[in-house]
């Protein structure tokens, strides 16, 4: 095989939030800027394009990934689920209401990245201790809240009869 | 912040990106699963020609034991699969260990275990786990497979054995001992470690002792292995012997801990892993 020249734009297809897309794009675009510029789906916040900050989490096939470090051409046939896929389209879901009701944001640019990187955490274990929370979500950086109404958050929706 | 422009090509088959490898000779970086080489592209640190895409490799996403106990696993494999498969976790627990404190779970769910040890991060987990185990690796090129010990395989900071027109396909892990012991201290969770120490050992006293994060590559500490087997009958002998770990430590001092603070803590992991190892060796 022969590898595609620079400037060549690939094809790629795979599903955004329950959508079919297909775009043709650079080898070097990064799932995130696909997402943002190509698609309008602003929710995923880019904060450092290096992995560091976990402002871009999205999910790939049900797992949290950096989207800044994903090029959108290894997406193709992926499922990819942004902020705007777990949102409700007739208001928040029950994750966001407990941010919102917990004051867990301030300037909100870490918020998806939190709700992302939360829904994971929850999906595989519905009712984290504080440490677990913690833990799971130490690769999101926050610079306003100080973490401990994030953290407040979670454990609302995963307290008995809470759900995310 | 965005790559320089690369050609970009996704094999289908391992073979066919050693051949990618060769055609582009000293111009090709492999991606597996990003978490470092982006970083670097982004940055544009690194500006390959050619970025050799190894995620369509599927035969490279193996986890399976092999004869006499041990495991033979494709680079391919996710740290949070390796942390996760049974058969890891029953014949190489402290390779599952190391694999749940390296990164962020998102780190987790994409980094794999060929890209730790090609990236040879001097403070990474798995390389410093795969010593212990007395791991082979093996490295595929035009002319086939070479096996080399995972000791030979670390050169120094972010240096390997690996040539350019090489990939690295597999790891083999021996039957691990049943004792063995894991800690390190970072200062959140998923941070690269400021020091860590991974042991491994055996009812007969024999020990594999390693420090990451405390010289250029991960390091045996000969001196702590050496008292090892005492530990085994006298419970003062894994503080010896943590006493004694500093003497095989070289670390540097940096913005994030001196050099004088990793040595003190690479005693006070080797002394815990080493009551760690003795303890699952006696239940």
């Amino acid at each position: 095989m022969t590898p595609a020249a620079p400037a060549e734009r690939l094809r790629v297809r795979l599903t955004v939030n329950g959508e079919t897309v297909e775009r043709e794009i650079e080898a070097r675009r990064s799932l995130a800027d696909l997402l943002r510029d190509d698609l309008g789906l602003t929710g995923t916040h880019v904060g450092c394009e290096h992995g560091a900050c976990g402002a871009c989490t999205v999910l790939v096939d049900g797992r949290s990934a950096r989207s800044c470090l994903l090029l959108a051409v290894q997406l193709e046939g992926a499922r990819v689920t942004t902020i705007e896929g777990l949102t409700p389209s007739d208001g928040l879901s029950p994750l966001q209401e407990a941010f919102r009701t917990c004051h867990a944001m301030q300037c909100g640019f870490c918020t998806p990245g939190m709700i992302v990187a939360s829904t994971e955490l929850l999906a595989a274990t519905p009712a984290p201790d504080e440490a677990a929370i913690r833990e799971a979500l130490a690769g999101n950086l926050c610079m306003c809240t100080g973490y401990v109404n994030i953290v407040r958050a979670v454990i609302r929706v995963a307290a008995p009869g809470g759900r995310p | 912040m965005k790559p320089a422009p690369f050609r970009y090509a996704r094999p289908a088959t391992a073979a066919e990106a050693v051949a990618l490898l060769a055609s582009s000779p000293g111009e090709a970086k492999l991606l597996a699963g990003g978490q470092s080489l982006v970083p670097l592209l982004n940055m544009r640190l690194v500006r390959p020609a050619v970025l050799v895409d190894l995620n369509g490799a599927r035969e490279l996403e193996r986890i399976e034991p092999a004869p006499r106990g041990g495991l033979v696993l494709g680079a391919l494999v996710r740290h949070a699969d390796l942390a996760a498969a049974p058969a890891v976790r029953e014949r190489a627990p402290l390779l599952a260990e190391a694999a749940r404190h390296v990164g962020h779970p998102a780190i987790r769910n994409r980094g794999t275990l060929g890209g730790s040890l090609a990236h040879a991060d001097p403070a990474a987990e798995l390389p410093a786990a795969l010593l212990a185990l007395d791991a082979t690796l093996g490295l595929l090129g035009p002319r086939g497979m070479r096996r080399i010990a995972v000791a030979d395989f670390f050169r120094g900071l972010l240096a390997t054995a690996l040539a350019e027109d090489e990939l690295l396909a597999e790891v083999a892990v021996p039957a691990a001992p049943r004792g063995w012991g894991f800690g390190e201290i970072a200062r959140r969770p998923g941070d690269f470690a400021l020091a860590g120490v991974a042991a491994a050992l055996d009812a007969d006293g024999h020990a594999r002792v390693v420090g990451f994060g405390v010289a250029d590559r991960p390091v045996r500490l000969r001196a702590a292995e050496a008292l090892a087997a005492a530990a085994l009958r006298d419970e003062t002998m894994p503080a010896r012997a943590g006493t004694a770990a500093a003497s095989d430590c070289a670390p540097a001092g940096d913005v994030h801990a001196s050099a004088a603070y990793r040595r003190h803590l690479a005693t006070v992991l080797t002394e815990d892993a080493l009551r760690a190892a003795v303890g699952r060796l006696g239940s």
